[in-house]
């Protein structure tokens, strides 16, 4: 992504932190408003430089559309691989076959391929191991039988992503490029 | 507003439940991975529980609406920085050598840290040869 202004980005920048301290003090006092104010002008024009590439691109309304749709979509995924997980500790058998498989991503950012990460290990059963380049390397606590079976290293990551990143990346590509 | 109160109180059982769960995974998994896989997890359902069932209650409770503002933006700092403890956490382990446990099926980091490895071995043999002929 190229490189915005410095006034695009000390206005993204400061209405981060604005929304920031609003949320931080659950107020609306004047008061705690223009102090917020005062202090999210003074932080943006300090940090705005090391903040922010992109500006105020950022909150373009299909992205900021597509990360609140983002919210309760991987809530939702969330909670399916907890109540997973929870089956796989409480089963007396204890029903795992873990293993490091590798996927491939097709985000560009690094704001993008962090949040892909976080969003991996953030979701029980799987957990970003490394990422080097476009590759992610991720703990699984059950190898499904088609991964296992791959006949060669790019059927096993076909496969792999479709099950693990595929379905972030879909909202991750929009919100972040 | 006592609905509230309860919704609370059932949140915030279900991430005592949660937190249990994991407490349980650290014991019953058999390696380092999988118990990150059980504990780092209570990061989630548990404590978002527990955090958000926290300002449900205190508003059922009749406390200021800022109540559930704070925990949910509490939540969603321990949201965006667990996981990277988790994978600090993971990615020492693994390069500490600690062994995944027996009944693993497949490594595809250990495979791609050998091929890298090699490839600079390769590099290194081939510059030395050069050094080797410019003596």
């Amino acid at each position: 992504m190229e490189e915005a202004s410095r006034a695009s980005k000390f206005v993204y920048t400061f209405i981060v932190l604005f929304i920031l301290w609003l949320v931080v003090t659950a107020s609306l006092d004047s008061q705690e408003l223009i102090t917020g104010a005062v202090i999210a002008l003074i932080v943006a024009a300090l940090t705005h430089d090391v903040f922010t590439r992109a500006g105020l691109a950022n909150l373009h309304p299909k992205r900021v559309a597509y990360a609140i749709a983002y919210i309760p979509y991987f809530l939702w995924a969330m909670i399916m691989a907890n109540l997973d997980v929870a089956y796989r500790v409480l089963h007396p058998a204890r029903p795992i076959r873990p293993g490091i498989v590798k996927c491939r991503t097709v985000l560009n950012s690094d704001t993008g391929k962090l949040s892909l990460a976080n969003s991996i290990t953030l979701t029980p059963g799987t957990i970003t191991l490394d990422v080097d380049g476009d590759n992610y390397f991720i703990h699984w606590i059950w190898v499904p039988d088609e991964v296992l079976n791959a006949k060669d290293d790019s059927e096993h990551v076909e496969k792999a992503s479709e099950a693990i990143t595929r379905p972030f990346e879909k909202y991750l590509r929009v919100i972040f490029g | 507003m006592n609905a509230l109160a309860i919704i609370g109180e059932v949140l915030v059982f279900i991430g005592t439940f949660f937190y249990f769960l994991s407490a349980l995974g650290l014991i019953r998994m058999p390696d380092v991975y999988n118990r990150m896989q059980t504990s780092t997890k209570s990061a989630t359902l548990g404590s978002l529980g527990v955090i958000v069932g926290v300002g449900i209650w205190a508003i059922g409770k009749g406390y200021s609406p800022a109540w559930i503002v704070q925990t949910v933006a509490v939540a969603g700092f321990l949201l965006l920085t667990n996981p990277i403890s988790a994978h600090a956490l993971i990615r020492a382990a693994y390069k500490r050598g600690i062994p995944l446990w027996h009944g693993s099926v497949v490594d595809k980091y250990g495979e791609h840290l050998a091929s890298k490895a090699q490839a600079e071995e390769a590099e290194g043999e081939t510059s030395e040869t050069s050094e080797g002929v410019s003596e």
